[in-house]
C-alpha cells in the first residue's frame, strides 16, 4: 500500500484545478503528467497480481515461483493441458455454472418484483422491509452456517446444488433488490400510468412495460448475483463434500493443501477461471457503473 | 382500475399529482396493497425460510452445548439423535467473561475493529482519489478505468491465491524488497505482518467498488455548481470541500455503510490468505467463529453460533446509530 498512498495525496488537490483549466482549453502539461503518472501507477498495482499469476502459470514446475527469472527461458502451456486433462476442472466448471446461473435466474426474478414494489408502491410494512433487506447484508455467515448445516442435513441437501443456490440468494437478493429499486426509480412513472390507462394490471405493467425497459438494470443485478455465487467460499467449502461437485472456489483450494502446494497447476486453473469471468465482467461493466450510481444516489 | 403508483420520484409528499376521490381511494386501498404484497411475497418467503428460521434455530443453539459429538448425525446407516442440552446463557458468559475471554474473544474483537476501520478508510480515500482522477478529461481515461477495475473483475478467491504466492517467504515481493536492500518481512508467518498483509490485500480488492460508485456520484454533480463556485472565486480546495463532498453525500453514506458491513464480515480473504488453520492472531471474528464451528474437532456449534449472534448484534447497533447520525445530519439516502 505504501506505493499507493503518497501518489494519491499529491494528486487529489492537483486534480481539481486541472479540471478548471481544461474547461478553458488550456490544460497545464504538469497537471496532465501528474494525473497520468498517478493513474498509471495505480493501474499497475491493480493489474500486477493478476499478470503475475498468468506469468507463473507458464512456468515448468511447482517451485517456479521461487525463481521467476528462469520461467522466461522455458515458457510452456503444459500446466494448462495437465489441468484440463487430469483434474476435475470440467466437473468444477459444471457445478459452478449450475450454482451461478441458478442463483442468477431465481435471484433476479425475486429481486425485480421486490424492487418494483418498493419503487412504486407504498404499503404498510414498507419501511421494515427496506430495513430487513439492509440488515440481511449484515448477517455474518457464522450465525447462519451452523443452523443451515443442520437444516440442510435433515433435508438431505448437503452436497446438493440447491443448498448453494438457496444460500447465495440470501446474500445476493437483498442487494439486487436495492439496486433494482434505484433503477426502477429512474424509469418515468408516466409509463406506468400509460399502461394503467390501457387497462394493464400492475403485474401486466411490470412484465410488459417495465421489465423490458429495465434491461440494463436487470443485467447489473444478474451480474451481481452471478459474481456473488461464483465467488462464494464459506458455504461451498462446508457444504460440498463430493469433489466432483466442488465449485471453482472450493476446487482451487485443493491444489494448495497443508502438505503439498502445486502452485503451477493452481495458477493455470486460476487463469482459466479468471478469463471468462473477466470477459463477462467487461461486457457488462458500463451498465454496472450506471446501475451502481442509480442504486447509490437514490438508495 | 388499480393504482400502481402513489409516489413520484424527487417530489415531496405535498406536491404529488391529485389523487382520486375518497370512495375510489378506499376501494383501491385493498387491491393496491394486495399487489404490493404479492410482489414482495417471494422475497419475504425466501428471507423467512432461509434467514429467519435458521436465525431462530441458531439463537436456540447458542443456549445449548451443541457440538459435533452430541448433535444429530448419520453415520453410515445409523442415525444418532441429538443429545445436547439446554445450558442457558453460559456460552455468552464464557465468551465474554470466561477465563479465556481475552484470548478468544476480546483480542479478535479489537483486531476486527481495527481491520474494519483501516480497510474502510483506505477503500474510501483511495477510491475517492482515483475517482477524482478518472473524472478528469484526459487521454486514455477508459483504458485506466478498465485496468483499475481488474481487482473487482477477477474473483476474489483467484486473486487471493495470487497474493499468497507473491507474499510467500521467497515470493516476488520479498525478492524485490531484497534486491532494494529493504527488510523482507515474513508476511504469512509473523502476526504483525499477517495483519498488515490482510489489510493490504483487502484494500486492493475493495477499492474498485468504491471508485466506481464514487465516480458515478461525481458524474451526477451538476457542473454549473463548479462554474458558480469559480465565479465566486473559490479555490480548488474550497470547491472540493463545498461542492464535491456535499454532492457525494448520499453515495458516500451508502457505500461507507456497505463497506463497513462487508469488511466486518469479510470471510474469503482472511480464510484463503492464511489457509484454514494458519494465523490464529490474524483471524477476525467471522473467520474465528467459522474455525470454532467447522475448523476444529470436535466442532463447537454452540459457541460458533453465539459468536454469530454477537456479531449480528454489533452490526445492528452500529447500523442503527449510523442511521440516526445520518438522519440528524439530513443526509439519509434511504
Amino acid at each position: 500500500m505504501s506505493t499507493m498512498t503518497p501518489e494519491k495525496t499529491e494528486t487529489v488537490p492537483a486534480a481539481v484545478p486541472a479540471r478548471r483549466i481544461r474547461q478553458r482549453g488550456e490544460r497545464g502539461p504538469l497537471g496532465a503528467a501528474v494525473l497520468h503518472a498517478g493513474l498509471a501507477l495505480a493501474s499497475l498495482v491493480a493489474v500486477a497480481p493478476v499478470l503475475w499469476l498468468f506469468f507463473l502459470s507458464l512456468g515448468p514446475d511447482k517451485d517456479s515461483y521461487l525463481h521467476p527469472g528462469k520461467i522466461l527461458g522455458k515458457l510452456t502451456f503444459s500446466n494448462y493441458s495437465f489441468v484440463l486433462e487430469h483434474t476435475a476442472f470440467f466437473d468444477w466448471f459444471k457445478s459452478t455454472m449450475i450454482v451461478a446461473l441458478g442463483t442468477t435466474v431465481i435471484g433476479v426474478f425475486v429481486a425485480a418484483t421486490t424492487g418494483y414494489a418498493v419503487s412504486r408502491m407504498r404499503f404498510p410494512g414498507y419501511k421494515s422491509l427496506m430495513w430487513v433487506l439492509l440488515l440481511t447484508q449484515a448477517f455474518p455467515i457464522a450465525i447462519l452456517i451452523v443452523p443451515m448445516y443442520e437444516i440442510f442435513g435433515e433435508l438431505g441437501l448437503i452436497d446438493s446444488y440447491w443448498a448453494l443456490i438457496i444460500i447465495n440468494c440470501t446474500t445476493a437478493v437483498p442487494y439486487s433488490a436495492w439496486l433494482l429499486k434505484g433503477y426502477f426509480d429512474t424509469i418515468p412513472f408516466e409509463i406506468d400510468e400509460a399502461g394503467r390507462v390501457d387497462g394493464l394490471s400492475p403485474f401486466g405493467t411490470f412484465f410488459r412495460l417495465i421489465l423490458p425497459l429495465a434491461r440494463p438494470g436487470l443485467a447489473v443485478a444478474g451480474f451481481y448475483n452471478f459474481i456473488t455465487a461464483v465467488a462464494e467460499v464459506a458455504f461451498a467449502t462446508t457444504f460440498m463434500l463430493d469433489d466432483s461437485k466442488y465449485t471453482f472456489a472450493v476446487g482451487l483450494q485443493t491444489f494448495v493443501s497443508e502438505h503439498d502446494a502445486q502452485w503451477n497447476y493452481m495458477a493455470a486453473t486460476a487463469v482459466l477461471i479468471a478469463i471468462p469471468v473477466s470477459v463477462f465482467f467487461y461486457l457488462v461493466q458500463k451498465n454496472l457503473v450506471t446501475g451502481l450510481t442509480a442504486g447509490g444516489t437514490k438508495g | 382500475m388499480t393504482v400502481a403508483i402513489d409516489r413520484a420520484p424527487g417530489k415531496s409528499r405535498g406536491d404529488r399529482a391529485p389523487r382520486p376521490g375518497l370512495v375510489q381511494r378506499i376501494k383501491n386501498g385493498y387491491q393496491k396493497h394486495w399487489y404490493a404484497y404479492a410482489m414482495i411475497a417471494p422475497v419475504v418467503a425466501v428471507l423467512g425460510a432461509i434467514v429467519a428460521y435458521p436465525l431462530v434455530r441458531g439463537l436456540y443453539l447458542t443456549l445449548t452445548d451443541a457440538n459435533s459429538l452430541n448433535s444429530a448425525r448419520t453415520i453410515g446407516v445409523n442415525h444418532i439423535d441429538a443429545t445436547y442440552k439446554f445450558i442457558g446463557l453460559d456460552n455468552y458468559k464464557d465468551i465474554l467473561f470466561g477465563p479465556l475471554s481475552y484470548d478468544r474473544f476480546w483480542s479478535h474483537f479489537l483486531w476486527t475493529v481495527v481491520w474494519t476501520t483501516a480497510c474502510v478508510v483506505l477503500h474510501y480515500t483511495i477510491g475517492l482519489g482515483l475517482a477524482l482522477m478518472l473524472n478528469q478529461k484526459l487521454r486514455g481515461r477508459t483504458f485506466y478505468r478498465l485496468m483499475l477495475v481488474v481487482p473487482w473483475a477477477v474473483p476474489t478467491f483467484v486473486t487471493v491465491f495470487s497474493w499468497r504466492i507473491m507474499l510467500a517467504d521467497s515470493g516476488v515481493i520479498n525478492q524485490v524488497l531484497g534486491s532494494l536492500h529493504l527488510p523482507q518481512p515474513q508476511w504469512l508467518e509473523d502476526t504483525f505482518w499477517q495483519r498488515f498483509a490482510a489489510i493490504m490485500v483487502n484494500t486492493w480488492c475493495g477499492v474498485p467498488f468504491m471508485m466506481l460508485s464514487l465516480l458515478g456520484g461525481l458524474q451526477s454533480i451538476d457542473s454549473t455548481l463548479y462554474e458558480a463556485a469559480e465565479m465566486d472565486g473559490a479555490t480548488a480546495w474550497q470547491q472540493f470541500r463545498h461542492v464535491t463532498l456535499p454532492g457525494l453525500r448520499s453515495v458516500s453514506s451508502t457505500v461507507v455503510l456497505l463497506g463497513v458491513i462487508w469488511t466486518f464480515n469479510q470471510f474469503a480473504i482472511i480464510f484463503l490468505l492464511f489457509g484454514p488453520t494458519g494465523a490464529p492472531d490474524a483471524q477476525i471474528l467471522v473467520t474465528w467463529a467459522y474455525f470454532l464451528g467447522f475448523g476444529q474437532q470436535p466442532r463447537d456449534f454452540a459457541q460458533s453460533a453465539a459468536y454469530g449472534v454477537l456479531l449480528l448484534s454489533l452490526l445492528t447497533v452500529f447500523t442503527s446509530f449510523y442511521f440516526r447520525w445520518l438522519k440528524r445530519n439530513d443526509q439519509l439516502a434511504v
